[in-house]
């Protein structure tokens, strides 16, 4: 006798579907624990964690929203390889308006990430109309590219970069102020992705043709994505300047690339909850394997690897589905 | 342009890297024709309409709809500009339902204001559309996903989405490839419903018989060339055409 | 010294035409995108110096072994991850990715850096035209470019399995019609351009010394030449490697060091803006306008 493997939604779901969920707490409870969880999880966390984890902490929230950036670009067709770009390009804004212009953090902050999302478009708006390829390209060339240039010209402090920028006013506004900007977008772009004009990024990514055809330029929509994602890296390394009270070049360092997209790769492309899922894993991992230096990046490219072959959905996927559904066994006709 | 005339195709040429595509082809289109743009495979049909559609650029030659020269311009303004067109080949969103295929039209500006103002409910518009296409309402069938529905529903779906860009000018490549004669004879009543409209058709087709029951006038293209352009009676009479489609069903 | 300047430009540009060949091979011919392959140069490298200071092999057994190696590692690549990945660029983009990085960083980690790895060379020798100093070296590479063109040329027009290459770049549906198994030729090309990877380390690497960084740049550099000539085209790739060469020489002789990188990069921009195919890029309208 012939087996196969039956998946089913489990009765909870089933029950809790619509304004059924109303009916009962279990139910409810069903709902929104995914969802309470990482908030709750989030806002109780820096209060319990030492001072070590605490900045571990930042780095999470701040690699969680590169992924989520790098996810959103992803669903629309774009794969960046130079996440580290938009990073850099809001560091240097936050840094450059404290720093030249003595602007107040709580006010560099969201002009850096207006003016990194507007920049982070400019760069890379020649090569929409290319095939995906060379956009991936390209992310991976201008970063480089931009080193080299700070390098040779030394503009906005060189080698040396530029230090003695403001911090934020206290530790608790640190931690605070980016887990609040990561639930918000994490659960604000899973909103978007939802939506009908999220279904017309991911249907550009999909068949393109048609949705030209439909009578879309999906050139600014490709545009509004990169603004959207841009912005939202560019926060970060607006956010981690201030944290560092410097910005130079190693904001435009590899590891800035490569470990959102191993994040979103690990933790589950396309689901927005897996990129944070997967800066939750790999950055503490990361951390606990700083002893071995140079190694970590080794890391990630076999993680990068062995996820993308393996488990091309994604942990968050797989627990997704264990969550909603169970299997059995059952005897083919 | 001609009173009435919606589309002029004036000495267009195109050439693919040494493959010259299209030779000098030109014909005009009047309001509320239904054309049909016949020929041997590799004729250029599809290049034809590519080039009208903005899908690919003319290496010399105009192309002038509603008096505006339309040759090179994007695809995606040409659509705004009231020309629609379905693909040879049906590519849907497979892993969406049929009712959200529609919703990228209707997501289009050219799809104007829906019912609810801005934030009009597409998916009612959306199964609005597919009934007036075929898909019945009672069956649910509009909301089964796009990797269950055989082609005849498939096609139904193309012309669905290019029907919710309120066109004035319709292109229809293909329509009929694919289906059986029932399918065929359920789609046709459709396409007659457009023509009551006051909507101009253009069809490239394979299915000679069919088409010629509802064409006003057909154009043949053979290597690119028209070597033809009248009424589907006239056409079948020419020597050159019975030459280009040896073989053919006619 | 201007004579010089132009004679070292013809040089570098040979040095970058041997590198980019073998890219050009995989990802321009056949369309499969390799971005481990200056990792597998660098790979070649080690593997090279190794068998000849660890094994005591002489020159040339440990070069054919190393480009031996480099190839099956290529076609183990191919096919434990980018048969799994195929047909989707982008994921073949991160997955070569990965393993470049990996491959690279714990070259780097591990501290092979320095001086003395570095592999020998051919001739140890210098010839002096006019008043200008050349290592025979050089003269090697421009051999060894001048053969590999050639060869290239005939294999990809004349061999059956070359035409087979340009086949699934083409379109791969159709070639598996015509009856080519577009994994095995994927995996032969991939495979292939590993081991031009590994002969262009043979002969640059004696120019300097090996450096785990320096994949990246031989990426960068392969990438530029490839897409500025024309993915697919090997002329394209002659003219854009003395394009490039010549740009970052002058550019290093005239204005500085620092800023030859950034010349070769912004050229990758300016020809993807004014016509993406590359100056000799086959009418790909259709393919690249998306």
């Amino acid at each position: 006798m012939q087996r196969r493997l039956e998946r089913l939604d489990r009765g909870i779901k089933v029950r809790a579907e619509d304004v059924f969920a109303l009916c009962s707490w279990r139910e409810m409870l069903y709902l929104l624990s995914p969802r309470l969880i990482p908030i709750l999880g989030f806002l109780v966390l820096p209060l319990v964690l030492s001072n070590y984890w605490q900045k571990v902490l930042l780095s999470v929230a701040v690699f969680a929203l590169l992924a989520l950036s790098w996810d959103v670009l992803a669903q629309t067709g774009m794969i960046s390889l130079g996440q580290a770009l938009f990073f850099g390009l809001g560091a240097y804004c936050s840094g450059i308006l404290n720093h030249a212009f003595g602007f107040h953090p709580l006010l560099a902050l969201p002009a850096a990430t207006i003016l990194g999302g507007l920049m982070s478009t400019a760069f890379l708006l020649p090569v929409l109309r290319l095939r995906g390829i060379y956009f991936s390209m390209v992310t991976l060339i201008i970063p480089l590219m931009l080193v080299r240039i700070v390098e040779a010209t030394k503009i906005f402090g060189g080698t040396e970069g530029l230090s003695g920028i403001t911090p934020l006013p206290s530790k608790w506004v640190e931690l605070y102020l980016i887990v609040a900007v990561l639930l918000a977008a994490l659960f604000g772009l899973r909103r978007l992705m939802n939506s009908d004009y999220g279904l017309v990024l991911k249907a550009i990514r999909d068949n393109d043709r048609s949705v030209t055809n439909a009578g879309i330029n999906i050139y600014w929509f490709k545009a509004q994505a990169l603004f959207i994602a841009g912005s939202i890296a560019a926060l970060a390394g607006a956010f981690m300047t201030h944290v560092y009270m410097f910005v130079g070049m190693p904001v435009f360092a590899l590891d800035y690339s490569i470990l959102p997209i191993a994040a979103a790769v690990v933790g589950g492309p396309g689901t927005l909850a897996g990129s944070v899922l997967g800066a939750v894993i790999l950055v503490p991992l990361s951390e606990a394997l700083r002893g071995i230096g140079g190694l970590r990046i080794v890391f990630y490219g076999c993680f990068l690897v062995v996820f993308i072959v393996g488990l091309p959905e994604g942990i968050f996927h797989y627990i997704q589905r264990k969550y909603h559904q169970f299997e059995r066994w059952v005897e083919v006709e | 342009m001609g009173a009435g005339t919606i589309l002029r195709v004036n000495s267009l040429f195109k050439n693919f890297g040494g493959i010259q595509a299209i030779t000098d082809l030109s014909f005009d289109l009047a309001q509320g024709e239904l054309l049909g743009l016949i020929g041997p495979n590799g004729s250029g049909k599809t290049t034809a309409v590519n080039l009208i559609t903005g899908f690919v650029k003319p290496s010399k030659g105009e192309i002038t709809y509603r008096g505006r020269s339309i040759a090179g311009m994007a695809p995606y303004k040409i659509v705004r500009l009231g020309i629609s067109r379905t693909f040879q080949m049906v590519k849907p969103f497979y892993q969406l339902p049929a009712y959200k295929n529609m919703i990228i039209p209707l997501y289009s500006p050219r799809a104007g204001q829906l019912a609810g103002g801005r934030f009009g409910d597409r998916d009612a518009v959306a199964l609005d559309y597919l009934e007036d296409v075929g898909f019945e309402r009672d069956s649910n069938v509009a909301y089964k996903s796009a990797s269950v529905l055989p082609q005849g529903y498939l096609k139904r779906l193309e012309l669905a989405k290019a029907m919710a860009l309120k066109p004035d000018l319709v292109i229809l490549d293909e329509l009929f490839s694919g289906l059986s004669l029932a399918e065929v004879a359920s789609i046709i009543p459709i396409i007659e419903k457009l023509r009551a409209e006051g909507k101009t058709i253009i069809m490239i087709e394979h299915r000679l018989k069919e088409l010629f029951r509802i064409a006003d006038r057909v154009v043949v293209l053979n290597y690119g060339r028209k070597i033809a352009d009248g009424p589907p009676g006239l056409v079948t009479q020419t020597e050159e055409v019975r030459k280009a489609y040896l073989g053919a069903e006619d | 010294m201007f004579l010089g300047t132009v004679v070292y430009a013809v040089f570098n540009s040979t040095v970058l035409a041997v590198m980019a060949l073998g890219f050009n091979l995989t990802f321009g011919i056949s369309g499969v995108a390799n971005f481990a392959y200056g990792a597998m140069y660098i790979l070649a490298a080690y593997l090279a110096w190794m068998f000849i200071h660890f094994l005591r092999f002489p020159y040339w057994l440990s070069v054919c072994v190393s480009i031996s190696l480099t190839m099956a590692v290529g076609a183990l690549m191919y096919r434990f991850v980018l048969l799994r990945v195929r047909g989707q660029p982008l994921s073949e983009v991160i997955a070569t990715f990965g393993i470049g990085l990996a491959v690279l960083e714990l070259f780097q980690y591990l501290g092979f850096v320095g001086y003395e790895y570095t592999l020998p060379v051919i001739i140890d020798k210098s010839l002096i035209l006019g008043s200008i100093v050349v290592d025979v070296q050089r003269i090697v590479i421009t051999g060894v470019a001048m053969l590999l063109i050639a060869g290239l040329w005939a294999f990809t027009h004349h061999t059956r399995t070359g035409l087979a290459f340009r086949g699934i770049a083409q379109d791969e549906r159709t070639s598996l019609t015509f009856g080519i198994d577009s994994d095995r030729m994927g995996m032969l090309s991939v495979s292939l351009g590993c081991g031009l990877a590994a002969l262009a380390a043979a002969v640059i690497i004696p120019l300097g010394s090996i450096s785990p960084s320096d994949g990246y740049d031989v990426l960068m550099k392969a990438l530029a030449v490839c897409i500025i000539g024309g993915l697919g085209s090997t002329g394209g790739v002659i003219v854009a490697s003395f394009l490039i060469g010549f740009a970052e020489r002058l550019t290093d002789t005239y204005v500085s060091s620092a800023w030859t990188m950034i010349v070769s990069l912004a050229a990758i921009l300016i020809v993807l803006l004014v016509k993406p195919s590359g100056l000799f890029g086959r009418q790909k309208e259709l393919e690249e306008r998306i």
